[in-house]
């Protein structure tokens, strides 16, 4: 592509205007304004963030809610690599795509949000091995960094470096074995960062079990946030859903979910909760609907067969699970310290706008992504068994080969 | 391991001169107001709760939460006593301020290039053998600076020979495992803007249990994973391998023989 064609392409998109890429010129242009003066005039002129509010929406959201809406990248490949779950091969690109993108994401609110984001390096160099945000930045790290391999077999297809592709191919397994124990440390782990402040945390939301907590909603979000994407590529790049496989993810969700409402029992015996389970403040009320929108209801949606293998059914189930999801973690961030701290912490529009911002880029991001490189399996394969073709064509030599193939040879076709 | 050093506020003593305000304020190079708040702009502060003046400043923990959560170590606690900040560490995460149960770190939040600002007891002055800024201020004496058990003594002391002026309770003594800063008072702590509800254990301990499980998470973890791995391909090996079989016999081709 030369240089000419590329600002052809620019020229032309701006010049089919539509409804959508307004608003993303909107969101970027408005996020674009507030990131200038988050770092010409500091957080304070910013942010609603305070002395007696130190975080706040970039941390709850973009990190805490970041980071868990991810995890759909680990769940699927632990099932395809761990567990040789071959079905689920037709959405793990899409589903470790944007997990990739969800952490690059998650690190560039960092920088927003970090007082001094040109040290984000430190961690690297200056070691506290006591700091459980310690930890959660060499996971940080680390897991993109995992991510990013795992991400670059599409790449390099695109690019035709079969080498590269190889080489990254032959080193899969520890990989993902290795990107499945990151995330299972740091998605747990962003629930101990707040295990040190037992005083302050409004007792319906401290917990010894907050590893586990955040832990098991992350596994339980991360399928609905692949089928959520799968929905929404679907109606964009007019493909066919993989029904059958994202109604079986959506029963790992129930599962997970079923557990984490067991632990959240067993926690409201262990810390006798109930008083403020019934009392009826906005802590109360929040509680409520944590556990009947985002856990109980799509535990009941999602085990009745019907509704999961419905599109419809399965995608607002996915919806509920999300929804509850994003709930917990800006209770736990926000609302549970805001009694403490004796303030009312909302973010101010320049929060907002730039968590927007982070938003609208991740869809432009994922959208050049889907459409230049092998992301989604090709129409035709999504209905035959991509394994059964394989055999018939390729006479298998040894079992390393056998291994290629299916994995690699119908993504890449 | 040497002795450690503190400072003891006898809230008794405390006249609301605020000295002590002038001359941290002096020593930081900080503004001279009236606003009796910590903040980045003060390291030390006199509240007045009712008849009594409540001198605030970092309790510098025995075991401190927030030099436990930095990720950098930009914050640690010296053999000397002190809980100090070194800046060029900082990456700004306020964690510690987020941790800290008596609400201590405060930010620079109008600078583009901001600190965490908070008491370091004048760690320089004690290295040179002076006490801090504020004790030494300080007309009333209602501050005074020592070795820290020889502080609890004379604390301990005060409670036993006027027992009428003071309640029977060192604030600090155990504290979230103790704090160098230690308090006295003629009622109830709750009355003069205290927590009186943290736990005994240093907060450092809450994450600990946690934190120090991981390398066993992470060798099990491997090998469970290895584990399910090497299962679950050996039996999709296997199923291929006799799926090829019935695809040999029907074929009639000698597929086995290859293996």
């Amino acid at each position: 592509m030369n240089k000419n064609s590329f600002f052809l392409k620019i020229v032309d998109w701006f010049k089919h205007m539509t409804f959508w890429k307004s608003v993303f010129l909107v969101l970027v242009a408005a996020g674009i304004y507030s990131t200038v003066v988050r770092f010409v005039f500091g957080l304070g002129a910013a942010t609603n963030l305070s002395d007696n509010f130190p975080w706040g929406l970039w941390i709850g959201f973009d990190v805490l809610c970041g980071v868990g809406l991810a995890a759909g990248g680990f769940v699927v490949a632990a099932a395809v690599y761990i567990f040789h779950l071959d079905d689920y091969k037709a959405i793990v690109r899409p589903a470790v795509l944007t997990a990739f993108l969800g952490y690059v994401l998650v690190i560039v609110a960092l920088m927003f949000d970090l007082g001094r984001p040109w040290n984000i390096w430190h961690p690297l160099v200056m070691w506290n091995p006591h700091s459980v945000m310690f930890e959660v930045a060499w996971c940080v790290i680390l897991y993109t960094a995992v991510l990013a391999l795992e991400f670059s077999p599409m790449v390099f297809e695109r690019f035709r470096m079969e080498k590269a592709g190889k080489i990254v191919h032959s080193i899969i397994v520890p990989l993902v074995i290795l990107g499945v124990m990151l995330s299972t440390l740091h998605q747990s782990s962003l629930g101990s960062l707040y295990l040190i402040t037992p005083e302050k945390t409004y007792p319906l939301w401290y917990s010894w079990n907050l590893p586990f907590f955040f832990f098991l909603s992350a596994v339980a979000v991360g399928p609905a946030m692949v089928t959520i994407e799968s929905f929404l590529s679907s109606r964009a790049f007019q493909r066919e859903i993989e029904m059958p496989i994202l109604s079986r993810l959506g029963k790992v969700s129930a599962v997970a979910l079923a557990v984490y409402l067991v632990l959240k029992i067993e926690d409201a015996i262990n810390y006798n909760l109930f008083p403020y389970i019934f009392t009826f403040n906005l802590e109360g009320i929040l509680y409520w609907a944590e556990i009947i929108v985002g856990v109980i209801l799509p535990i009941v949606l999602l085990t009745i067969p019907k509704v999961r293998e419905n599109k419809r059914g399965l995608f607002y189930s996915a919806i509920l699970v999300v929804t509850g999801f994003v709930l917990n973690r800006m209770d736990v961030s926000v609302t549970a310290l805001e009694r403490h701290y004796g303030t009312n912490y909302f973010p101010s529009w320049m929060e907002i706008s730039v968590t927007l911002m982070i938003v609208a880029l991740g869809f432009a991001a994922f959208k050049l992504a889907a459409k230049n490189l092998a992301v989604f399996p090709k129409e035709a394969h999504a209905e035959a068994p991509a394994h059964a073709e394989s055999y018939e064509v390729v006479v298998v030599e040894d079992e390393a080969q056998l291994r290629n193939i299916s994995s690699f040879g119908m993504e890449a076709k | 391991m040497e002795k450690q050093v503190g400072i003891l506020v006898d809230t008794t003593q405390c006249i609301g001169c605020m000295a002590c305000e002038d001359a941290c304020a002096d020593r930081w190079g900080f503004p001279h107001t009236d606003v009796h708040e910590l903040s980045c702009e003060k390291n030390t502060v006199v509240q007045q709760w009712g008849e009594t003046y409540v001198p605030r400043l970092c309790m510098h923990c025995e075991n401190p939460a927030c030099a436990s959560v930095c990720p950098v170590g930009a914050l640690h606690k010296t053999a000397e006593g002190p809980v100090i900040y070194d800046v060029n560490k900082c990456i700004g995460c306020r964690y510690c301020m987020q941790s800290c149960p008596f609400q201590v770190p405060k930010y620079q939040w109008n600078k583009p290039n901001p600190k965490v600002t908070k008491c370091d007891m004048c760690f320089d002055r004690i290295e040179k053998g002076k006490q801090p800024a504020c004790v030494e201020a300080c007309p009333a004496q209602a501050r005074i600076f020592g070795y820290r058990d020889e502080l609890l003594q004379e604390a301990d002391k005060r409670i036993k020979q006027n027992p009428q002026t003071y309640i029977q309770h060192i604030f600090g003594k155990t504290e979230v495992g103790g704090t160098s800063t230690v308090y006295l008072a003629g009622m109830d702590f709750a009355k003069l803007g205290f927590k009186t509800d943290l736990p005994k254990t240093a907060l450092p301990q809450y994450t600990w249990n946690i934190m120090s499980k991981i390398p066993d998470y992470v060798l099990w973890g491997g090998t469970l994973m290895t584990g399910f791995w090497w299962l679950t391909n050996r039996k999709k090996q296997v199923a291929e391998y006799e799926e090829r079989l019935k695809h040999g016999k029907s074929d009639g081709s000698s597929n086995e023989n290859k293996r």
